[in-house]
């Protein structure tokens, strides 16, 4: 084959997915299964996203409802004809439609341990899950202090716990369990503080009971919790964590229903570590690159991107399933991945309506609508709060990459970084190397605060390749230099 | 009404700040519109290159005086803009581009810019993180660069304090002739100048479309990189001969990559997409350069737009058929040399004569037709 010097060999297959969770592999097995060539990338070295994540490196792994079913995820996705790129993280992603405008195609670009790898599709599946929310507090960029996800990794892949002493503080359904879990492991855990006002929101809500196992697993990680003599405090969140060089103290204190600091009694915990998570927002890098129509939406977990009743994106061909396209949890995700499997099969034209697919769409829209309402409940958990935000105290570094606290932001918006793209110039707030997934919510919220505007009219930071930072010596591999396509040069 | 401005200045680039704050320091009262925030355009995401080496012959005597306004912006414009001078370096790998840096270098020097022609071991004394496979390097000691990023906070800054009045977030729509000035119909409402000075970069077209006056620019979408944070890696401004390559570092670690390969986008939908085989292509070149870029991760890339006349030199001067409207735009390599083309206009707008010549549109006009 001849090739262009220079130029990169790009493959093309029926559907790439990108994220091997539960929503992508859902999907990507169900195109398989309809006959498509299904490539599925992603960045760990084996499927089941964060909620199944897989263990590693030797360790067996725990034994629990998640690792059973990941490893039922894991089997499928083996004994399908899903051509699975693991270790492969995904940097560029463009529009690559015929010349004529007629049929939409994607390039997807990823560094792999073989270097980069091309590929085009005309449907492009994203299930790229969703990003830890922390709203910054005095403290927490502190050694020691660990996102509530970022413990379940440790707990899950590789059976390790932050700390020997650990507070674990926050919201959501992770918040419990993660206490649970370090229990389990042997670790002492003095206190669990929940934003939330009662602990025993999972008893209460009919939502849940719809739900009788998850509801009873939700309690017995409570009871667990309890019984190890942790602290239950409910309405608390964390005030501070203290250590000259690391965590040593955490100080944790009331808060009211949008996580706002009440006065009332603080109370100090000597810990060498601090678990802590304000739930979830969604990964939705791809969709804001491609410019997708996205609304805001504080239940589901931030920006989200429009779809319809297929999962497809207001960019044709462009799918975007589970917690990246808003934060609605497993069962929700699987079923949309079960959904936009069918809908590729039913489109490769081998669709039987009326038939066994027929009822297969059928059956899985009553599935998904039947999920909601549980989903929902937890979502609301997990949803930003506007008064943990405003309650940010001025000093504190609210983007910890380039180390710019809250008072530079706010000065910058005063003097009119009237945008949130402007806010970066002025304050290179986002610039770092997390390109804004760790504060960009936060920052986006300071700013609607300061200005008085709905999140909506504040908008989000541009999206820009690479998707992920990506290492130079990875994207250019073994090159001469007569390889490179260099322009002709520029007028003299 | 409004209240009538001596001046009205579509545009808050480099060019329309620099000549808005010129005119406002030599007695003018000056409105400023701009669509979005100061410097959010070429001018706020370029790669802040000031080199000779990449500037066209036409343009070094003001290149050469552009720089030193830049080196000394602290004084006159009185905030910083993170300028660094250094040495700058332009090489050559490849017979063919020893012949080309031969070529430019000379005829750049014959213009007024130092450059000298050094060897590849000279040059690596110059720049010690160069790698292998360098034949030849243009050495100029008159180079450096700015932190593009915070032109708009600088300038901001010092137009209100001149008493400018600005006018961003509003985007303005045409240009009615009025006897004896002009008003700009803006989103809310028309401003009136009895002096108009266009400076839209490359939307400077449709912009002189209002007053009936047909300038083709074209739109070059450029593709820009930056790494994180790293040890030093380089101590100079770097590119190749022929022009497609500018590559420093900042003092606080980042390097820019940058060079002009081209994107996907236009005048109405901004820079849309970076070209992933380009991007690739423009990151080799820099690895090839200073091979311990390759340790660092790339943390973004963005594509800014830039604008281009039919002979690749300025528009700058007055809209013909339109007395006391002026034009300022399309600067070949224009960060570096727009501050002192902008500020030598900003001299015509105040009607004292220009230190150097400026460029007028005639010779660049399709169809004229006066109003």
């Amino acid at each position: 084959m001849n090739r262009v010097p220079g130029s990169s060999d790009v493959s093309s297959v029926d559907v790439i997915v990108i994220g091997a969770g539960p929503a992508g592999a859902e999907a990507a097995i169900g195109a398989a299964e309809g006959g498509l060539a299904v490539t599925l990338l992603d960045e760990q070295g084996a499927s089941g996203g964060q909620v199944w994540r897989a263990p590693v490196g030797g360790y067996p792994g725990k034994r629990d409802p998640e690792a059973a079913a990941g490893a039922a995820l894991r089997a499928r996705l083996q004994a399908s004809a899903v051509r699975a790129a693991f270790g492969h993280r995904v940097w560029s992603v463009v529009r690559d439609d015929s010349p004529d405008g007629l049929t939409p195609g994607f390039r997807v670009d990823a560094v792999g341990p073989h270097g980069n790898l091309s590929l085009r599709a005309p449907a492009l599946v994203l299930a790229t899950g969703a990003h830890e929310r922390v709203v910054p507090f005095p403290g927490w960029t502190l050694p020691g202090v660990v996102g509530l996800a970022a413990a379940t990794v440790l707990l899950k892949s590789h059976g390790l716990a932050p700390g020997r002493r650990v507070v674990v503080a926050g919201c959501g359904p992770l918040l419990l369990a993660v206490a649970a879990g370090l229990v389990k492991a042997g670790v002492e855990v003095p206190a669990v503080a929940d934003l939330s006002r009662r602990f025993d929101w999972l008893a209460r809500m009919p939502a849940v009971l719809g739900r009788p196992a998850l509801a009873a697993r939700g309690a017995g990680w409570c009871a667990r919790a309890a019984l190890s003599g942790a602290r239950m405090l409910s309405g608390h969140g964390v005030r501070r964590a203290e250590g000259p060089e690391g965590v040593e103290r955490v100080v944790l204190g009331p808060v009211d229903a949008q996580g706002r600091a009440l006065s009332g009694p603080e109370i100090a915990f000597e810990a060498d570590a601090l678990v802590v998570g304000h739930g979830l927002t969604t990964a939705c890098e791809v969709t804001r690159m491609l410019r997708a129509t996205h609304r805001f939406s504080r239940l589901y977990g931030g920006w989200i991107p429009e779809v319809d009743e297929h999962f497809e994106t207001t960019v044709p061909g462009l799918f975007a399933i589970g917690d990246g396209a808003g934060i609605r949890g497993q069962q929700i995700a699987s079923l949309a991945g079960r959904r936009v499997g069918l809908e590729l099969w039913a489109r490769a034209g081998h669709a039987d309506v009326g038939g066994r697919r027929g009822s297969d769409f059928e059956s899985v829209d009553r599935q998904l609508a039947r999920a909601r309402p549980f989903s929902d409940a937890m979502s609301g958990l997990m949803a930003q709060r506007a008064g943990q935000v405003a309650d940010i105290a001025p000093d504190t570094v609210v983007c910890r990459c380039e180390d710019v606290t809250r008072a530079e932001i706010d000065t910058a918006i005063d003097q009119s970084a009237g945008s949130i793209d402007q806010l970066k110039h002025f304050t290179r707030c986002g610039m770092g190397p997390c390109q804004g997934r760790y504060c960009g919510d936060t920052v986006q919220e300071l700013m609607a605060l300061r200005l008085q505007e709905p999140r909506e009219a504040v908008g989000q930071w541009t999206g820009r390749p690479p998707l992920r930072p990506v290492s130079l010596g990875e994207l250019v591999g073994e090159f001469n230099y007569d390889d490179i396509p260099i322009p002709k040069p520029a007028p003299l | 009404m409004s209240r009538a401005f001596d001046l009205v200045v579509v545009g808050g680039g480099i060019h329309g700040c620099t000549a808005a704050l010129f005119a406002a320091r030599g007695g003018l009262s000056v409105a400023l519109i701009e669509r979005g925030a100061l410097c959010r355009e070429a001018s706020g995401v370029n790669a802040g290159t000031l080199t000779m080496q990449m500037t066209r012959v036409a343009l070094i005597p003001y290149a050469l005086r552009a720089h030193a306004m830049w080196a000394d912006a602290p004084n006159w414009l009185g905030h910083d803009v993170g300028v660094v001078v250094c040495d700058g370096l332009s090489l050559a790998f490849t017979e063919h581009e020893e012949a080309l840096l031969a070529d430019r270098a000379g005829k750049r020097r014959e213009a007024g810019a130092p450059i000298e022609l050094i060897t590849a071991d000279q040059a690596k004394q110059v720049e010690p993180g160069l790698g292998p496979g360098v034949r030849l390097a243009g050495y100029c000691k008159v180079d450096g660069f700015a932190n593009a990023y915070l032109t708009g906070v600088a300038f901001r800054k010092a137009l209100l304090e001149a008493g400018v009045t600005l006018m961003e977030r509003t985007e303005a729509s045409g240009i009615d002739p009025l006897g004896g000035g002009y008003a700009v119909k803006t989103t809310t409402g028309a401003v009136r100048g009895r002096k108009l000075l266009i400076a839209g970069g490359v939307w400077i077209e449709p912009m002189l479309g209002w007053l009936g006056v047909r300038l083709p620019i074209k739109v070059l979408v450029n593709q820009l990189v930056v790494t994180e944070r790293q040890r030093p890696v380089m101590r100079t401004v770097l590119g190749i001969a022929s022009g497609l390559l500018s590559l420093k570092q900042y003092p606080h670690g980042t390097t820019v990559i940058g060079g002009g390969w081209q994107g996907e986008g236009d005048r109405d939908r901004g820079g849309v997409a970076l070209l992933p085989d380009r991007l690739i292509g423009n990151v080799r070149l820099a690895c090839h350069a200073i091979p311990a870029l390759a340790e660092a991760r790339i943390a973004r890339a963005w594509a800014g737009l830039e604008a281009e006349t039919a002979d690749a030199l300025p528009a700058v001067g007055p809209i013909p058929g339109h007395p006391d409207a002026y034009v300022c735009g399309s600067v070949h390599s224009g960060y570096t040399s727009g501050l002192y083309i902008a500020r030598l206009l900003a001299d015509r707008i105040l009607d004292r004569e220009p230190e150097l010549p400026l460029f007028p549109i005639d010779r660049l006009l399709a169809v004229t037709e006066t109003a």
